[in-house]
């Protein structure tokens, strides 16, 4: 019979493969590896606490984030499977973890896996991060009581009563106090919502991204593993991909999984906050590890590969238990089991958690969010460098969903997609922003991937017709991530005698968002004086002319009573014009001359440009570019317009 | 053993009783809250408010000049030629005065309403029986600064006015009928909710976008959001303005003019004595006859044309047979 653990292990590998799998497909084309209906959100999807953690700060639940959902109700029969077999985080640290424990001693093999006071950790980070997103869901309840005081009365009335009932069947242990306390919560809440309505005190930011493990190894694999990986064969990307932003991400990757060389799954005991999720959720679990008889040889091998450090050989820590098995496959006894029942030594179910931490981790959440709004990031102070792909919702509602996964960086087929960092704000780091010096084009005009792909609709799906401005969207216009300007002080036209428009060619734009207006204008030592004339060769005196440069088709020479004759080549003392014939004038000796560029400037129409950034990408000033795009003028915040239309 | 067995067996199913129910509370919320489609795009933010016409009746067409310079009794003898202050405001009125605190400026650099000519008229509508009367403005600059130094707040304290500052909560998306800058715009609408009368009251002043700044210009003060833009068609936003508010009574004090450097003046040079102040019910032409102080044609000031073809009122301020007074 195959052995318990080598099905675990086989369902670990299988997932992890399918996780890479997925990271692999979400590339666009129309191969069959490609992303062609293939679920590379699945394993987002499935994280139960990105569809929680959307539920709390938008009182919605988009889409895929439904199969959050099973994952919890399969928590409820069966205990943390999720962490134990399924997560490919969680796979990834055991790996390493076993490589690190494989040449120690039992004993030392016990030592490592015992449980550590700081294990409780993930249960503030959990706390601190849903508290932090809480407000919206709190916002939207209390508003029950604007929307229909009656029944939102009736609602506290009947949550009051159905606690009660509860609390007398010793279904719950609460006390009479904290149940007066719910109800006045809920009433005041809603009595201040009502009266404060104008004033949004209640502000949420969804920051469970940041340390969320699904979203964690994702970013890492998007960012930092893929491109490093394909660097080499090319098979997702023609071309290298860059990241700006994923160094940070790419080092606490690789810091978590060395850790692990150390501490058994260092992550998952400490800092995962899905983890805690589960570890709350799991002890209502109908089957759980435990012991079936109490004839125990103390002999603690069952601690030697224990991945939870929750101590079965004693009172097991059900919450740290991440089904890992090890212990029925370590036990020469047959004690340790997977039971309808808890342990017949006891257990512990709850984590190791006072009442005073669990307050100050929800208060710190929700005095977080106001402290970093108080910046102004979302009122005045926002970043104009801050451009996010088309379909990103308005800023405040951006935070309450983007969980940072990278998804849209990784499909976009243009690379213009990266990890902002602190720059952009705070809360902003490794949320979606657009920068057009990497990448091979700007944003993409007729592309929709990123917005079609984000698992939370922080950037919301929207159509190509949508995003052009077309049929059933031809009154609302094209969609505006910013704006270009034109730097004149860089642009080679305005400030550097060369003709160029480089950026007016490449605008996508019908009719182009960049027009010219055309000058002619004197060179550098462009006054000269008539010495000799053969025909059409004129030999000047002067300063040395710019050798062979003025037969571009851009330079004219002009003189009094002439028109401007354009110059066919040069050397640094000649001048050979074009020959017309229907020139009659020829300059005589001693004639003054001026040599000019006709220079053609690019200018800006405010009405037309959309910010799509392939100016800026294409602009041949290739550091600080001459032409670049600031959030001005997008679509998604109405409020920040420049212009009347 | 049996026992034993039994109670594991009650146990569990116990237990399976609130694994399930647990279950199907979370499937109940992760359902009820399940969003299939996503957001859409941020539905435009809709006109609720509604801006009533504040005429008096049967005061159409009415027009009186004062000339002098003491600003009291200017107002006083401008109120007078128009048949009093009870023409206009009945005894319960509230009593709105939309004032130019623009900037915070003192009063003697004339860049905002005078303080002396806002608490005469507060009087004037006390006098006149107004319950109330309120003073309301959304300044350029900072809006408590701008009422505190223009004196314009003391006052209306003095008075018995109360301010009505532009507080966030005091606005509202309004859309002018036909109008094509504001369209579901943020306007102060609050105090005018509140109000039953509304007076201009606004100083003559140069203004290098749109030529003059006078009692029509005086509502822009009534716009909040990134209003500044209408810069961009500066003329027509002030038509509309002119279309949005029918006054009861506007007040253009000419009894200084400043005449260069507007709106923001900051210098006694700035100013003219002009000793005129303009009192009517027909807000484009109070402002076509005040265009004559700042030596400026009817023609020159584009927005005088666009609000007289709006409706909001007539250019030809001669055929409104206006009285002249001296004060």
């Amino acid at each position: 019979m195959v052995k318990i653990i080598t099905t675990r292990r086989v369902t670990q590998i299988f997932f992890f493969l399918l996780f890479i799998w997925f990271c692999i497909v979400a590339t666009l084309g129309q191969s069959w590896w490609q992303l062609r209906g293939w679920p590379v959100n699945w394993f987002l999807q499935l994280d139960p606490l990105v569809g929680l953690g959307v539920i709390l700060a938008t009182h919605t639940l988009y889409a895929g984030l439904l199969w959050g959902v099973a994952t919890l109700v399969l928590t409820l029969f069966l205990g943390r499977f999720f962490c134990g077999w399924v997560c490919p985080m969680g796979a990834l640290q055991q790996f390493v973890g076993y490589l690190g424990m494989r040449s120690l001693e039992s004993r030392q093999r016990i030592e490592r896996c015992q449980p550590h006071p700081a294990q409780r950790a993930k249960y503030w980070l959990l706390l601190f991060l849903l508290a932090a997103a809480a407000a919206d869901l709190l916002a939207w309840l209390f508003g029950g009581f604007s929307r229909n005081p009656l029944g939102y009365l009736i609602a506290v009335a009947g949550l009051f009563i159905l606690l009660r009932v509860m609390q007398s069947r010793q279904l719950i242990r609460f006390t009479k106090v904290t149940l007066l306390w719910i109800a006045a919560f809920f009433i005041l809440g809603g009595v201040w919502q009502w009266w404060f309505a104008q004033y949004h005190w209640l502000s949420a930011a969804l920051q469970t991204g940041l340390l969320d493990p699904l979203p964690f190894i994702h970013r890492a694999v998007n960012l930092v593993l893929l491109p490093v990986m394909d660097g080499t064969v090319h098979v997702t990307s023609a071309i290298p991909r860059f990241y700006a932003g994923s160094g940070l991400v790419g080092l606490l990757f690789l810091s978590v999984i060395l850790l692990c060389l150390r501490i058994p799954r260092f992550y998952c005991r400490f800092v995962c906050p899905l983890g805690a999720l589960l570890g709350l959720l799991s002890r209502w679990a109908l089957w759980r590890i435990g012991k079936a008889e109490d004839r125990c040889r103390e002999c603690r091998q069952c601690e030697a590969h224990c991945e939870g450090a929750c101590a079965p050989s004693q009172r097991i820590r059900i919450s740290e238990c991440v089904l890992c098995l090890n212990c029925m496959d370590q036990c020469r006894h047959g004690l340790m089991g997977y039971y309808p029942h808890p342990s017949v030594v006891g257990e512990i179910t709850e984590p190791d958690l006072n009442r005073r931490q669990v307050i100050s981790a929800v208060v710190a959440g929700f005095a977080a969010v106001p402290i970093l709004r108080v910046q102004g990031g979302l009122a005045d102070g926002w970043k104009p460098q801050l451009i996010r792909p088309p379909g990103a919702l308005g800023e405040k509602d951006f935070l309450s969903r983007c969980i940072k996964c990278g998804q849209c960086m990784r499909i976009c087929p243009t690379n213009v997609i990266h990890a902002a960092d602190w720059r952009c704000g705070m809360e902003g780091l490794w949320t979606p922003v657009l920068n057009f010096r990497i990448g091979t084009s700007g944003c993409q005009h007729n592309c929709v991937a990123c917005s079609q792909i984000c698992p939370t609709a922080a950037l919301r799906p929207i159509t190509v017709d949508e995003r052009m401005g077309r049929n059933a969207f031809a009154d609302s216009g094209p969609l505006r991530t910013g704006m270009a300007f034109v730097d004149r002080g860089r642009c080679l036209p305005w400030a550097m005698d060369t003709p160029c428009i480089v950026c007016q060619e490449n605008c996508p734009v019908s009719p182009k968002a960049i027009f010219t207006r055309t000058e002619f204008r004197t060179i550098r030592n462009g006054s000269v004086k008539v010495g000799r004339i053969e025909a059409n060769r004129i030999t000047i005196e002067g300063p040395d002319l710019p050798s062979g440069r003025l037969g571009s088709g851009d330079y004219f020479v002009s003189w009094e009573g002439g028109r401007a004759v354009p110059v066919q080549s040069n050397t640094a003392d000649t001048l050979i014009l074009r020959t017309d014939p229907y020139i009659q004038t020829q300059p005589e000796i001693g004639t003054d001359l001026l040599i000019a560029v006709r220079l053609q400037q690019p200018y800006i129409d405010p009405v037309r440009c959309i910010g799509c950034g392939v100016c800026e990408h294409e602009c041949p000033v290739r550091g600080q570019r001459a032409v670049r795009i600031t959030a001005e003028n997008e679509t998604r915040h109405p409020q920040r317009r420049m212009i009347i239309r | 053993m049996s026992d034993a067995n039994a109670t594991d067996r009650r146990g569990f199913i116990l237990n399976l009783w609130r694994s399930v129910f647990a279950a199907a509370g979370i499937s109940a919320v992760g359902f009820s809250l399940w969003d299939r489609k996503g957001p859409v795009a941020a539905k435009r933010q809709t006109s609720k408010l509604q801006i009533a016409s504040f005429a008096a009746t049967g005061q159409n067409g009415k027009l009186a000049v004062a000339r002098g310079s003491d600003r009291i009794r200017n107002i006083e003898a401008a109120i007078d030629a128009l048949g009093g202050m009870a023409q206009f405001v009945q005894p319960g009125d509230k009593v709105l005065l939309k004032v130019n605190a623009a900037f915070a400026t003192p009063p003697v650099l004339g860049a905002t309403t005078h303080p002396d000519l806002v608490a005469r008229t507060a009087a004037l509508c006390f006098a006149a029986g107004a319950a109330q009367v309120a003073v309301t403005d959304n300044p350029i600059n900072d809006p408590a600064s701008c009422f505190e130094l223009t004196g314009i707040g003391p006052a209306a304290r003095k008075a018995g006015a109360r301010l009505m500052l532009p507080r966030p909560d005091r606005f509202a998306f309004y859309s002018v009928k036909n109008g094509q800058l504001i369209r579901n715009w943020p306007v102060l609408g609050a105090p005018l909710v509140w109000a039953d009368k509304v007076i201009g009251l606004a100083p003559v002043k140069d203004h290098h976008r749109s030529g003059a700044s006078m009692t029509m210009k005086n509502w822009y003060g009534l716009l909040g959001g990134r209003r500044n833009i209408f810069h961009q068609q500066i003329h027509t936003i002030i038509a509309e303005l002119a279309v949005m508010i029918r006054p009861t009574l506007v007040v253009l004090d000419g009894t200084w003019s400043m005449i260069a450097n507007g709106p923001t003046g900051g210098a006694m040079d700035d100013l003219k004595a002009t000793h005129t102040l303009i009192a009517g019910t027909d807000q484009v032409a109070v402002d076509s006859l005040g265009a004559t102080l700042l030596g400026k044609s009817v023609k020159a000031l584009v927005h005088l044309d666009l609000a007289e073809r709006a409706g909001a009122g007539t250019t030809d301020y001669r055929s409104l047979n206006p009285v002249v007074v001296d004060a």
